[in-house]
C-alpha cells in the first residue's frame, strides 16, 4: 500500500510538472499506475466492486487535477472504472443467471445436468449482453437483441450442486473479479500500446500514389501512419509544418527522412501558401471531444481552415485513448496550456525599453504562448482511431462504447 | 527591346495558322514548315521581275471572333481570288506544298476560276495542282498567291486554306510567308498596305500568346489542338524569348517608344515573368549574369520554376569583382550588396534605395558620344535593374517604379538638352518618391487612423510600415488601444516592429503565427500591409498574412489592409505557388537562439529532405474588408479600377 501511494506521488508530481509528453505515454504510465493499485487494493468480502472502483477513483481525481489538460489521464481512468463496472455486471449477471437456472433447473429439472461445462463461457456472454443492455443507451442491437435473448438463450445451466456451495462461490468471485479486472486493464494497455499499428494498417486506403500530404506537430500515430503507407511502396510526399515555439515539426521531419521519406519542412506561416497543393491534411490528435472537435498540436486550427477553404481533406488519427466524454466548453482557453514566454523571446532581451517603474502597474509586453488549439467538429473530415475511420458526427456514439455514464463526471 | 518587332516582320519567313484545328489530324492536313522552306527558294528562283502593280492582299481573318471566321475567311477568299489576278501577276504554286496537302480539295468555286486565269507573263500551276489534290469533296481548298512584286527580288505570298472537314469541323489555316532579299526590305516596308502591317500585328500578338501559352504550361491555353498548333507554327518565328530574360521577374518594364508602341503595351497582358524551369532561358540569363549563383543542390520540385540558389555563396563573390563591373554604377552596386545581404527589405526601403540609386546614376550621367540620351539612359537602367534581380528579385512596387523611370525617359524631349533632361529626371524621380511613398504613407495614416477607437484591441502581423506609422499615429493621438503583435519565423519581423511601439509606450502583446486562433478571440481588428495588391484583390504579402486573414475572417474580425498605390499591379494571381520568392533553406533548419533545437543538423543535404522558405503568399479578396491606400478607404474589388486610374495618371504625369 504505502509504495503504491508513493509511485502515485511521484506520477502525479511528473505531471505537474508536465515531465511525461504526449498524451500515449501519459496515457500508458496511467493505466500501469492503476493497475497496480488495483492489484494491491486489498478488497472486502460485500461490495468488492464499489471498493475498487472508490480507489481507483480517488488515484484517478489526483492525477486529473495534477494536470486537467491531459484529457488522456482522465480518459484512461474511466476506462478502467468502466472495465471494473463491466467485470462486476458480468459476474452479478453470471450469478443471476446462475440463480435463474437454478429456479428454472427447479422448474423442470430434467436437462439439468447436461453441459455443466458450458456454464462459464456462456453465462459471460450472457452477462456481457446484459451489461451492454444496462450501461448503455438502448440502440437497435441491443433493442433488436434484447428482447429474445431471454428466449433465445439456450438452457445451460450449472449442476444443482452449485446451491450447496454458495459461499464459497462467493469467495471465488471476489478473487475472480479482481482477476478479470486485472485481465481487462491488461488488455486496455496492449490497446493503447497496439493502437498505432491498428491505425497505419489502414494508411493504405487513404494514401495514394503521388499524393502530397501536410503535417505539423510530431506525432508518433502520423509517423507510422505515413510509414505504413511508404512500406506499401506508395511515393508520396510530405509537407511538415515545422511548428514554430516548439519546433515539433523538425523532430518529425526527421524521423520521416530517416524513414526514407520524401519530405518538405515549410514554415508555419506558409501552411495557406502550399495547401492548394496538398492533396491531404494529416494530423494526430492531442484528445478527441465528444462533440467531434478536436485538440491538437498550436496551429492546427489555421490548417484546417486552410483546409476547409480549399476543400482538402482534413484527417484526424486518434487512439482510442484520446477519445474524451466530455463536451469541450470554450476549449481553446480552459482546456489549454499557456507554456513560458522564453520560447519566444529572451529573457531580458526588452527589459532596456521596458520602463517597469512608471505605467500603470500592469506590463506593457505580454507574451501568449499556447500549447494546444481546437479544431470545432465542422472542419474535421475524418476521424481515423483503431476501429477504422468514423465521422466527427459518430464519435459521440464511438465514445460510448468505452466509458460508462456514471464516470462521466468524476 | 525595340528592335523586337521590326525586323523580324520582314527577315524571317513567316508561318501563321489561325482558326479551328481538328484534333483528329491536326498534323498530317498541313505542314507548313518543310512546305515554307521547300517552297520559298523555289518561288525566289522562278519569281521573274514584278510587272505587277501593286502587292495584293488577302485582308487578314480577325481571330478574335473564331466562330464566325471560316465563312468569312472563305468569302475574303473568293474576293480576292479573282481580283488578284486581274492585277495579276504570277501565282506560284510548287508542287511540294501541293503533295504536302493531299486531304484537301479545292472547291470549284474558288479555286476552278483562279487557275483559270493566267497570270500576266507567269506560268500558273494552280490548275495542274488543283487537279492533282484528290477529290475527297470534304475540303475546300483555295490558293491565292501574290508577290508583292516590286522587284523580283521581293516575294510575298499567302498561302490561304480553307479546308472542311465536315459540317462541324472547319479548319482553317493560313500560311503567311514574306520572304525577301535583305537588301530590298526598305522599299517593301513601305510598301505594306495597311491590311498587311495588321496581318503582322497580329502575328507577333499570336506568336506572343503562344510564347506565353508554352512558357508557363497554362493548361487553358494549350488544352486545344488549336492551341498546341499554333505553338508549333509560331515557334520558328522566335516570339519573344529574349524579351523577358532581362526584365524577368518584375513588372516586366516595357519600354517602347512612340505613341503606337505604347498603345500596345497598355492594351497588353502584363509580360510573363521568367519561368526557371525553362532552361534554355536559364542559360541565357546566366550567360548575362554578373552574380554567379550556384543552383540549390535539394530543389523543391513544386517551385522549380523560382530560381533557387545557395544562399550567402554570391556576397563575398560579388564584393570581390567590384572593380571589375565597371559599367556598374557604385550606388546600384552599393543597393544590390544591401538587398542581397537583407540590410534593406520591406517594399518601400527596397523601392526608395533603388530609386535614390538610380538618382545619383542620373547626376553622374553623360550621353556617349553617338548615342541618344533616352536610348542609351534606358539601356543603362535595364542593365542595373537586372543586376538587382540577380541581388534579389524586385517586388512589385520596384517593378513599377521601374517602369515610371523609363517612362520618364522615354518621354523626354529630345529638345532638352542633357544638364536640362537630368534635372528633369532627377526631379521626377524625386517627386516619384515624395508623392507615391512618403505622401500616400502619411494620407494612409490619416485614413487608417479613424478606424481606430478606444478600447480597440489591433492585430498585426510581421512588421508592416504603413501599419506601423497608422499605430504610433494613434497612440499620439491618445487613443487608447492594444496591439497583438504576430510573428513569424523565420524572419521575426514583428520583434523589431514590437521593441519600436514599446519604446513608444504602446501595450502590446507578442505571439507567434501559431496562436492566432488563440488570440483572435479578443481581436476587433486586424491591420496587415502588403507587398503588392493585384488587380483581382488578391493581396501578395509577406507569408503568413493569407493565414492571418483567413483566421481573422473565420472570427468575424474586420481585416484592413495598408498600402500605397504605387503597389497595386494589373497583373493577377490565384495562388501563392505560381509566382514567388524563396528565400535562404537554412533559415528554416537552423532555429535562432535555440541551440536546443537541432533535430536537423546534418540533415541539410539529404536527398529526402528539403526545406522550403516562401517569401510571400497571396490573400484572397474575400478575406479583405478594406484597403487603405492614398486614394481612400477601398473594397479589393475596387482595385482594378485604381490600377486603370493610376495608370493613367501614370503616363500623364
Amino acid at each position: 500500500m504505502p509504495d503504491v501511494q508513493s509511485t502515485v506521488l511521484e506520477f502525479v508530481n511528473k505531471l505537474r510538472k508536465r515531465k511525461i509528453e504526449g498524451s500515449q505515454a501519459t496515457a500508458k504510465c496511467t493505466v500501469e499506475l492503476l493497475r497496480s493499485v488495483i492489484s494491491q487494493q486489498r478488497v472486502p468480502h460485500s461490495n468488492q466492486a464499489s471498493a475498487l472502483i472508490d480507489a481507483v477513483k480517488a488515484v484517478g481525481e489526483q492525477l486529473v487535477a495534477a494536470n486537467p489538460v491531459e484529457l488522456a489521464v482522465g480518459n484512461v481512468v474511466r476506462r478502467v472504472l468502466h472495465i471494473i463496472r463491466e467485470e462486476d455486471l458480468s459476474l452479478a449477471t453470471a450469478a443471476m443467471a446462475g440463480l435463474d437456472l437454478l429456479d428454472a433447473s427447479d422448474d423442470d429439472g430434467e436437462d439439468d445436468n447436461c453441459k455443466g461445462v458450458g456454464y462459464s463461457a456462456m453465462s459471460a456472454a450472457v452477462a456481457a449482453a446484459a451489461a451492454r443492455s444496462t450501461l448503455r443507451p438502448p440502440s437497435l442491437q441491443t433493442l433488436l437483441e434484447g428482447t429474445p435473448e431471454s428466449a433465445a438463450v439456450p438452457y445451460t445451466s450449472s449442476s444443482g450442486a452449485d446451491s450447496e456451495s454458495k459461499t464459497a462461490d462467493k469467495s471465488s468471485i471476489t478473487r475472480k473479479l479482481k482477476h478479470d479486472v486485472i485481465e481487462g486493464v491488461n488488455h486496455l494497455i496492449l490497446e493503447i500500446s497496439g493502437c498505432h499499428e491498428q491505425i497505419a494498417e489502414q494508411a493504405i486506403e487513404h494514401i495514394h500514389q503521388n499524393e502530397v500530404i501536410l503535417t505539423l506537430g510530431s506525432s508518433r500515430t502520423v509517423l507510422e501512419f505515413l510509414c505504413a503507407a511508404k512500406e506499401k511502396k506508395r511515393a508520396f510526399r510530405v509537407f511538415v509544418a515545422e511548428g514554430a515555439p516548439r519546433y515539433q515539426g523538425h523532430l518529425l521531419a526527421k524521423e520521416l527522412v530517416a524513414r526514407g521519406l520524401q519530405t518538405t519542412v515549410i514554415t508555419d506561416s506558409a501552411v495557406f501558401a502550399m495547401i492548394s497543393r496538398v492533396n491531404m491534411v494529416i494530423i494526430g490528435a492531442h484528445a478527441v471531444m465528444a462533440n467531434g472537435g478536436v485538440i491538437g498540436p498550436v496551429g492546427v486550427n489555421m490548417a484546417a481552415l486552410a483546409a476547409k477553404k480549399h476543400a482538402v481533406p482534413f484527417v484526424v488519427l486518434a487512439g482510442s485513448h484520446k477519445l474524451c466524454p466530455l463536451y469541450p466548453h470554450n476549449p481553446e482557453v480552459l482546456l489549454n496550456e499557456l507554456r513560458s514566454p522564453s520560447e519566444l523571446l529572451d529573457f531580458g532581451e526588452f527589459s532596456d525599453c521596458l520602463d517597469f517603474g512608471a505605467g500603470s502597474g500592469s506590463p506593457l509586453l505580454q507574451v501568449v504562448n499556447p500549447t494546444f488549439d481546437y479544431v470545432p467538429p465542422s472542419l474535421v473530415s475524418l476521424f481515423i482511431t483503431d476501429t477504422g475511420g468514423h465521422n466527427p458526427s459518430y464519435m459521440y456514439r464511438l465514445i460510448a462504447d468505452y466509458y460508462s455514464a456514471d464516470d462521466l463526471v468524476m | 527591346m525595340e528592335s523586337r518587332r521590326n525586323p523580324r516582320a520582314v527577315v524571317d519567313p513567316k508561318v501563321r495558322q489561325v482558326g479551328f484545328f481538328t484534333s483528329s489530324q491536326p498534323d498530317s492536313t498541313y505542314q507548313p514548315d518543310p512546305i515554307a522552306s521547300e517552297s520559298h527558294p523555289v518561288v525566289s528562283s522562278i519569281s521573274p521581275s514584278g510587272n505587277s502593280l501593286s502587292p495584293v492582299m488577302i485582308p487578314p481573318p480577325r481571330h478574335n471572333s473564331s466562330d464566325t471566321f471560316p465563312l468569312r475567311a472563305a468569302a475574303a477568299a473568293s474576293a480576292v481570288s479573282p481580283s488578284s489576278f486581274s492585277y495579276s501577276t504570277r501565282r506560284d504554286f510548287p508542287d511540294g506544298s501541293m503533295t504536302a496537302s493531299p486531304g484537301r480539295v479545292s472547291r470549284a468555286s474558288f479555286s476552278k476560276p483562279s487557275s483559270s486565269l493566267p497570270g500576266v507573263g507567269m506560268d500558273s500551276m494552280a490548275a495542274a495542282k488543283s487537279s492533282s489534290v484528290p477529290a475527297s469533296g470534304l475540303t475546300t481548298v483555295s490558293v491565292v498567291n501574290m508577290p508583292p512584286g516590286l522587284s523580283g527580288t521581293v516575294t510575298c505570298f499567302k498561302v490561304v486554306d480553307l479546308v472542311l472537314l465536315d459540317s462541324q469541323c472547319l479548319v482553317y489555316q493560313i500560311a503567311e510567308k514574306e520572304s525577301d532579299q535583305k537588301k530590298n526590305s526598305k522599299p517593301l516596308k513601305e510598301k505594306t498596305t495597311k491590311a498587311e502591317r495588321r496581318a503582322l500585328q497580329e502575328a507577333q500578338r499570336a506568336a506572343k500568346a503562344a510564347a506565353k501559352a508554352e512558357g508557363g504550361k497554362a493548361p487553358l491555353v494549350s488544352s486545344g489542338s488549336v492551341a498546341s498548333t499554333n505553338v508549333k507554327v509560331t515557334k520558328p518565328a522566335k516570339p519573344s524569348s529574349q524579351k523577358n530574360d532581362v526584365a524577368a521577374v518584375a513588372a516586366g518594364p516595357s519600354e517602347k517608344k512612340g505613341g503606337q508602341a505604347e498603345k500596345d503595351r497598355k492594351k497588353d497582358a502584363p509580360h510573363p515573368r521568367m519561368q526557371y524551369d525553362d532552361e534554355s532561358r536559364v542559360v541565357k540569363a546566366k550567360r548575362r549574369a554578373v552574380v554567379k549563383q550556384t543552383e540549390a543542390k535539394n530543389r523543391v520540385e513544386l517551385f522549380r520554376h523560382l530560381p533557387q540558389y545557395e544562399h550567402g555563396t554570391q556576397l563575398p563573390d560579388l564584393e570581390t569583382k567590384f572593380f571589375q563591373l565597371d559599367p556598374m554604377h557604385p550606388a546600384v552596386y552599393k543597393v544590390g550588396l544591401q538587398y542581397l545581404s537583407g540590410d534593406i527589405s520591406g517594399g518601400n526601403a527596397r523601392c526608395i534605395a533603388m530609386l535614390q540609386a538610380f538618382q545619383e546614376v542620373v547626376k553622374d550621367y553623360s550621353t556617349p558620344s553617338e548615342k541618344t540620351l533616352n536610348r542609351d539612359m534606358t539601356a543603362k537602367i535595364s542593365s542595373y535593374v537586372s543586376f538587382l534581380i540577380e541581388c534579389r528579385p524586385l517586388s512589385v512596387s520596384m517593378g513599377n517604379a521601374i517602369r515610371f523611370v523609363k517612362n520618364r525617359i522615354a518621354k523626354l524631349p529630345i529638345t532638352l538638352s542633357e544638364s536640362e533632361a537630368k534635372a528633369a529626371l532627377q526631379s521626377d524621380i524625386e517627386r516619384f518618391i515624395n508623392e507615391k511613398i512618403v505622401m500616400a504613407d502619411t494620407v494612409i495614416v490619416k485614413h487608417a487612423v479613424t478606424k481606430i477607437r478606444d478600447g480597440d484591441v489591433l492585430l498585426t502581423y510581421g512588421s508592416p510600415t504603413a501599419v506601423e506609422m497608422v499605430l504610433l499615429h494613434a497612440h499620439e493621438l491618445k487613443k487608447k488601444f492594444r496591439v497583438l503583435v504576430v510573428d513569424s519565423r523565420p524572419k521575426l519581423e514583428g520583434q523589431l516592429l514590437l521593441r519600436r511601439l514599446i519604446k513608444r509606450g504602446i501595450n502590446c502583446t507578442y505571439t507567434h503565427i501559431n496562436a492566432v486562433s488563440y488570440i483572435m478571440h479578443e481581436v476587433t481588428k486586424v491591420f496587415l500591409g502588403a507587398s503588392s495588391v493585384l488587380s483581382n484583390g488578391t493581396v501578395y504579402s509577406r507569408v503568413g498574412t493569407a493565414s492571418v486573414a483567413m483566421v481573422a475572417s473565420a472570427f468575424r474580425v474586420p481585416v484592413l489592409v495598408c498600402c500605397e498605390a504605387y503597389k497595386f499591379h494589373e497583373r493577377v494571381q490565384l495562388d501563392s505557388i505560381c509566382s514567388n520568392e524563396l528565400g535562404d533553406p537554412n533559415a528554416i533548419s537552423k532555429v535562432r537562439g535555440r541551440e536546443d533545437i537541432n533535430y536537423l543538423d546534418g540533415l541539410t543535404n539529404n536527398a529526402n529532405l528539403q526545406f522550403l522558405n516562401l517569401m510571400y503568399d497571396a490573400t484572397p479578396s474575400d478575406y479583405i474588408s478594406m484597403i487603405i491606400t492614398d486614394y481612400g478607404m477601398v473594397p479589393p474589388t475596387s482595385v482594378p479600377v485604381i490600377v486603370r486610374e493610376y495608370q493613367k495618371e501614370h503616363s500623364l504625369v
